[in-house]
């Protein structure tokens, strides 16, 4: 049992030093941008940069707004499929997978094919209409996590009692939805909705092709142009980012409680 | 005679083509406490969803009060439910889920408090507004659960196994508190149970149901000792089946044993020399010690079985065994496996049953 632990362990340190080494070396990097010894004067260029609260600022509200519109089709969509049409789960779930298959060139190519300026819905002709765009190219890409997410935490509760109860005592389907369901996966929908912002805050390729001042666009413009600053940029993405995975840990503690058994 | 409550006509079920309901009659008086019992698969439970409007019936109808509410939805239908998983909504306090329906129907808060609070006090649980469902025991949560359905003062109360994922303990005094509050607010209740100890000691009537259909619809003494069919028979209680052969029809005698009784309860179409299937309660045996019992037979003890204040002995009679219950006696142990025994029956309760 001991020689098992420390076997464990030893395959732990490996992978950890696998995954913290780069991370270690772009940081000493990062650091070393006089030659007289480490300053943090790249953070301080990258801060200063308004590039740089713009393309945040950017990707942090269409990140919210992806969240957003995310929950709105993702929740009552797997709540119908978990109550009414459980056959229809294997497709939804091969739909759902979809965009981790089909490369994001691929789908925004297809995007400004369909909503360009001389089309039925020429989206990409105004700053909005290509916000509104890149929003639900966001949706789609965060569509494998926030599904998933969301039916796990629809798994943990009885959802057809629970409808059925709230049902039976006057409440609609909506109301249902909201007072009754959503309250009790709260905590799965915000795992799914950090999931997403962590890949929107980093996403180029789609951001790029539609010429929005994205903070992943942002990135790469001062990666081609700069030595220290990008390093440092990928530190601070980096706490970004396990900023929003460190929330969802947060959050899963205040998870409604199943009852205890007797 | 006053209309019935409920009433539900020719009501026919069917899941895949497979016919769960098959054409089901019932009427309801106001303020009963009725139970469908049967089997897994029996339909009593698709009944009762179909009366609170989960499942929509194929053909037949389901009146209330003289209003057909067969195409109502569950929240227009003004029915309480109680569900075998509780179903407690886990944000919400013990207050919050007693309230939610009077929050739907839009109720004023401080009258929506006061509702809580007497629901509370009904089923002894005052003071328990603010903990969570995960912090009551499951007796404490079915109750919480009673009191969430009647909080709106529902026409009709449903209540679906809501004792099956009890402890035996709990489930015989929570039990008694459904039956009394039901009394006590003279609430139509429809219960639905596979066990039929719960189902005597708890219902007006029992709806005995087997295979989708009505097998008898009656009070519980007369389903228990007047059943019309085999199965009610067996379903409800145990049965003792004694194999004879008519001797004269028309004095109602059969060959039991070697020996002619004289069986009531023989119909007018059995023929001479014809088998026949005496069948009778376990209570209606007794060890033949001065007992005004008409049929004796002889016999050895071939089980024991001491279930404390009764003890149930199998007795083989040759071809026919038997059980039998008597009470215990803290003086007299019961007669060893293997011994020799009279029996004694009252033709009177013996029953010749159909298929």
């Amino acid at each position: 049992m001991r020689r098992g632990q420390a076997w464990a362990w030893v395959v732990f340190g490996l992978g950890a030093l696998y995954f913290l080494l780069p991370l270690i070396a772009t940081f000493i990097f990062s650091l070393s941008i006089r030659k007289s010894g480490y300053t943090f004067d790249a953070y301080a260029n990258v801060l200063a940069d308004p590039r740089f609260q713009s393309t945040l600022g950017y990707s942090l509200f269409i990140g919210l707004c992806t969240i957003v519109v995310g929950i709105l089709i993702v929740v009552p969509a797997a709540y119908y499929v978990r109550l009414r049409a459980p056959k229809l789960r294997p497709i939804i779930e091969f739909i759902t997978l979809l965009p981790l298959i089909i490369p994001a060139i691929v789908l925004v190519f297809g995007y400004i094919r369909l909503y360009n300026s001389s089309s039925l819905l020429p989206l990409t002709s105004s700053f909005v209409g290509t916000g509104i765009l890149l929003t639900f190219a966001y949706v789609a890409l965060g569509l494998p996590y926030m599904y998933r997410a969301v039916d796990t935490g629809l798994r943990t509760i009885d959802v057809q009692t629970l409808t059925e109860a709230a049902n039976i005592l006057g409440a609609n389907q909506m109301t249902i939805l909201a007072r009754v369901i959503f309250p009790n996966i709260i905590v799965a929908v915000l795992s799914g909705a950090f999931l997403t912002l962590a890949i929107v805050i980093g996403e180029f390729t789609i951001a790029s092709l539609l010429n929005q001042p994205a903070f992943g666009v942002y990135m790469q413009n001062v990666g081609a142009n700069r030595a220290f600053e990008p390093a440092a940029l990928a530190v601070i993405s980096f706490i970004i980012t396990w900023g929003a995975m460190g929330m969802i840990q947060l959050l899963s503690r205040f998870a409604p409680k199943t009852a205890r058994k007797d | 005679m006053a209309e019935e409550f409920l009433r539900i006509e020719k009501l026919v079920k069917t899941f895949g083509g497979n016919a769960v309901v098959k054409g089901v009659d019932l009427g309801f008086d106001k303020g009963e406490f009725v139970t469908l019992l049967g089997p897994s698969g029996c339909g009593k439970t698709t009944i009762l969803r179909m009366i609170a409007g989960f499942e929509r019936p194929d053909s037949g109808r389901i009146v209330v009060e003289g209003k057909d509410i067969s195409g109502l939805n569950p929240n227009q239908r003004k029915i309480g439910m109680v569900f075998q998983a509780y179903a407690l909504f886990p944000n919400m306090n013990v207050a919050d889920n007693i309230g939610f329906g009077l929050k739907i129907a839009g109720m004023a808060r401080d009258q929506r408090e006061a509702r809580v609070e007497e629901m509370l006090k009904l089923i002894g649980l005052a003071g328990y507004g603010k903990r969570y469902p995960f912090e009551l025991s499951g007796g404490q949560q079915q109750r919480v659960a009673l009191a969430r359905a009647l909080a709106p003062s529902p026409r009709m109360l449903l209540l679906d196994e809501p004792l099956s994922a009890l402890d035996a303990k709990i489930r015989v005094s929570l039990r008694e508190q459904i039956r009394e509050i039901q009394r006590e607010l003279g609430i139509t209740t429809v219960f639905v149970t596979h066990d039929q100890e719960e189902a005597l000691s708890i219902s007006d009537r029992i709806v005995v149901l087997n295979a989708g259909n009505v097998e008898q619809f009656g009070k519980p003494f007369d389903i228990y000792n007047r059943p019309q069919t085999r199965f009610v028979a067996t379903f409800v209680g145990t049965l003792n089946t004694l194999n004879g052969t008519v001797a004269d029809a028309g004095a109602k005698t059969v060959t039991l044993g070697g020996s002619t009784v004289t069986i009531p309860a023989l119909p007018a179409t059995a023929r001479n020399g014809e088998a026949v299937a005496l069948t009778m309660r376990p209570e209606a045996v007794s060890l033949a010690n001065g007992a005004a019992r008409d049929i004796v037979l002889d016999g050895r003890v071939a089980e024991v079985s001491f279930l404390g204040s009764v003890i149930r002995l199998k007795v083989d009679l040759g071809g026919n065994a038997i059980s039998l219950d008597t009470f215990n006696d803290q003086r007299t142990p019961p007669p060893a496996h293997g011994s020799q025994v009279r029996v004694g029956i009252a033709s009177s309760d013996v029953l010749v049953l159909g298929n």
